[in-house]
């Protein structure tokens, strides 16, 4: 029999080498997380690819979905930042579609009988995967922020029109708010993938245990069978309402950075 | 009390955070939808808002089932 390994709820997000590399005393192995991420980015670059290749002003079936991307992305930033979030735009839709396939792509099922290492795998149900790009976002807010407002950036810690002396109190909530952004995307998306994929795997579980045990007790694997079609159908949305989430709020703070000196 | 039995323990009442995210959750759907259906050509306007404040919501619960694992898996 195969898939022992993956018995359990947790092994399915154990990080396993496929090739090895070393530089150095640095492991730069080609892993399944890796090997997922190049999948996802592979996939999306073919599509757009394949979907801009004979672009037409009435558009064909793939230019069609290629353009509801573009325009959802460009209308998110155009209301929550403005024209001049104009220049995020390529960094928010990179952002989107690539954690929309991340997320998509760890939901197909497995192919029977393939090796551990080969096994579906979700990139964003890893915390440090999800960090870096919540880094990445708030970095571009602090650097965009200094760049574009000098040191009126800080004003986006003391908002106007308030009482003096409420202000050491609101600037400390402020600061302390602004800090727990990066983890507060990180913790969101990755608990996310995280906690769905748990789940499907113990409703999985279940109905494998009740089927082994024969007999009559066979007859209540039915209903966490049903589960986990639900459970499937519920991570389709999360994963959608995740990439929306977290390219919205990547939206909000990048327009903290344009119109920091404007509070 | 056995270390392994406490961290059990902890574990388990590292999730009630859901219960207030349940509350949070059905608080936010229900004032959208009550709000909604007194102005539906505002709804649509609103949703996105609806969504974000879904996703703090959820984040609360979410926070408890991080430290769950954090207590499972690191000590």
């Amino acid at each position: 029999m195969y898939g022992f390994r993956a018995a359990g709820p947790m092994e399915q997000f154990e990080i396993l080498p496929i090739v090895d590399l070393h530089l150095g005393s640095i492991n730069i192995s080609l892993t399944n997380s890796a090997l997922w991420m190049l999948i996802g980015t592979g996939a999306i670059i073919v599509f757009f690819f394949a979907a801009t290749r004979r672009a037409a002003l009435i558009p064909g079936r793939l230019q069609s979905v290629a353009e509801v991307f573009y325009e959802f992305v460009s209308d998110l930033v155009r209301d929550t930042i403005g024209p001049e979030g104009r220049k995020f735009f390529p960094y928010v839709f990179t952002l989107f579609v690539w954690i929309l396939v991340s997320n998509l792509f760890g939901l197909f099922p497995t192919f029977p009988g393939a090796p551990h290492a080969l096994h579906t795998f979700t990139p964003t149900s890893h915390l440090i995967v999800t960090l870096a790009l919540a880094m990445l976002t708030i970095s571009i807010v602090i650097v965009y922020g200094f760049y574009k407002n000098g040191l009126g950036f800080f004003k986006l810690f003391a908002p106007s029109g308030l009482p003096l002396w409420l202000m050491p109190l609101l600037i400390l909530i402020e600061v302390i708010s602004f800090l727990s952004r990066p983890l507060s995307l990180a913790i969101r998306l990755f608990a996310n993938m995280f906690a769905g994929h748990v789940i499907l795997k113990l409703f999985a579980g279940f109905v494998v245990s009740l089927l082994s045990a024969g007999g009559a007790v066979m007859l209540f694997g039915i209903a966490p069978f049903f589960g986990a079609v639900a459970v499937t159908a519920l991570e389709f949305l999360v994963a959608a309402l995740q990439a929306y989430v977290f390219a919205v709020l990547t939206c909000i703070y990048l327009n903290d950075a344009v119109h920091a000196a404007d509070h | 009390m056995d270390a392994e039995a406490a961290k059990l323990i902890g574990a388990g009442l590292a999730s009630i955070p859901l219960a207030g995210a349940g509350i949070g959750l059905g608080l936010i759907f229900g004032n959208f939808l009550s709000g909604a259906f007194r102005n539906p050509s505002a709804a649509a306007a609103n949703q996105p808002t609806m969504l974000l404040a879904f996703a703090l919501t959820e984040f609360t619960g979410l926070l408890g089932f991080a430290i769950a694992m954090i207590i499972l898996y690191t000590f």
